[in-house]
């Protein structure tokens, strides 16, 4: 392995962006990241390595190369310290997520509440300026506030989040959607909002509502679009 | 600049020790069957003078892994080494958890 793959493939681990390294098993290897046009023959292998996460052998007309994957950790951040948000707080770190909560409001954002998982009782602006958004966070919004769940969301799709779901009825969402519209967000990055919040599976309770989300972020990221991202890497 | 690399994450120690001017093997877990320790993907580094971090297995094979970087290090060539349960009578290593691995090592060029 080349010094300079190394130094390319720890810069993009460091700035929380997904990597495939593509090794001959003799030492010679390259590195593609996540985003970049990836050439063939690879596109397929490629794409299928940063959808699961998974590292192994790749058979080729060439002969056998190795592929090892190299994900950020995906962290769930969510708007508002309300009681489905105490729900997915339990789950969210079983499914292998790191979960932030922020909401000005002190009354919601309690320690007492929030045992599980890191809370910061400041208005999202504020949090936001010490925890970029990136690709690898799901963005919940569920405090019901345009105050406090526009800004975030409207950073969410900016960032490219792999989720961006916003708690509200069909009406609440239809009047947020035309606030974005007016502040300018476009009709494609409005689409990419999650509401109602959750999969369809009749949830009822703030348990059941915590479940229906969590599973539509799995499904987001899984399924999630590896292809061609604005930006690269410092 | 080792204390700014995150200590329990090989790559980062890799480029710190490259910067510090030693000669650096990286070994990755890139085939496993049955019950293995570390997944495919995992990865060992080390040194010039035997220094490790990181694991390919339990702590069952790093030694022979070792071992093997030394010459890895020394003539660039990179060697794919099989490991599977531990035959105590051949006195080789293995793995005692009954499950096979293959591991690549290669050394750091540039």
């Amino acid at each position: 392995m080349e010094r300079t793959i190394l130094e390319t493939l720890n810069r993009a681990r460091a700035a929380r962006r997904a990597a495939v390294t593509i090794s001959d098993l003799t030492g010679g290897v390259r590195v593609h990241l996540e985003g970049d046009d990836c050439p063939e023959p690879w596109r397929l292998a490629v794409t299928s390595a940063l959808q699961s996460g998974r590292a192994g052998i790749v058979e080729t007309e060439q002969g056998a190369f190795f592929l090892n994957v190299y994900v950020p950790p995906p962290r769930i951040l969510v708007i508002g310290a309300v009681h489905i948000s105490q729900a997915l707080a339990r789950m969210a770190p079983v499914a292998g997520f790191d979960m932030t909560i922020i909401d000005p409001r002190t009354a919601f954002a309690t320690p007492e509440r929030f045992a599980e998982v890191e809370l910061i009782a400041e208005w999202p602006e504020d949090a936001l300026k010490e925890r970029p958004l990136d690709r690898f966070t799901a963005l919940v919004a569920v405090t019901h506030d345009p105050k406090i769940d526009d800004g975030p969301i409207r950073a969410a799709l900016a960032a490219g989040c792999f989720y961006v779901g916003a708690l509200g009825s069909r009406k609440t969402h239809a009047t947020r959607v035309e606030r974005l519209r007016q502040a300018g967000v476009s009709d494609a990055e409005i689409a990419r909002i999650r509401a109602p919040i959750g999969l369809d599976i009749g949830a009822a309770s703030p348990a059941e509502i915590a479940v229906a989300i969590l599973a539509e972020i799995i499904e987001a990221l899984r399924r999630r679009d590896t292809g061609q991202i604005q930006g690269a890497i410092a | 600049m080792l204390e700014a690399a995150n200590v329990l994450d090989p790559l980062e120690i890799a480029e710190a020790w490259l910067k510090e001017g030693r000669r650096v093997a990286i070994a990755t877990v890139i085939e496993t069957w049955g019950s293995a320790p570390r997944p495919v993907g995992s990865h060992l580094v080390i040194d010039g003078n035997g220094n490790f971090q990181g694991s390919v297995s339990g702590g069952c094979v790093e030694g022979a892994v070792i071992t093997e970087a030394a010459d890895v290090i020394a003539s660039g060539a990179a060697k794919i080494l099989d490991f599977g349960v531990a035959d105590e009578t051949a006195w080789r290593v293995g793995l005692s958890c009954g499950g096979r691995i293959r591991v690549l090592v290669e050394r750091v060029d540039g």
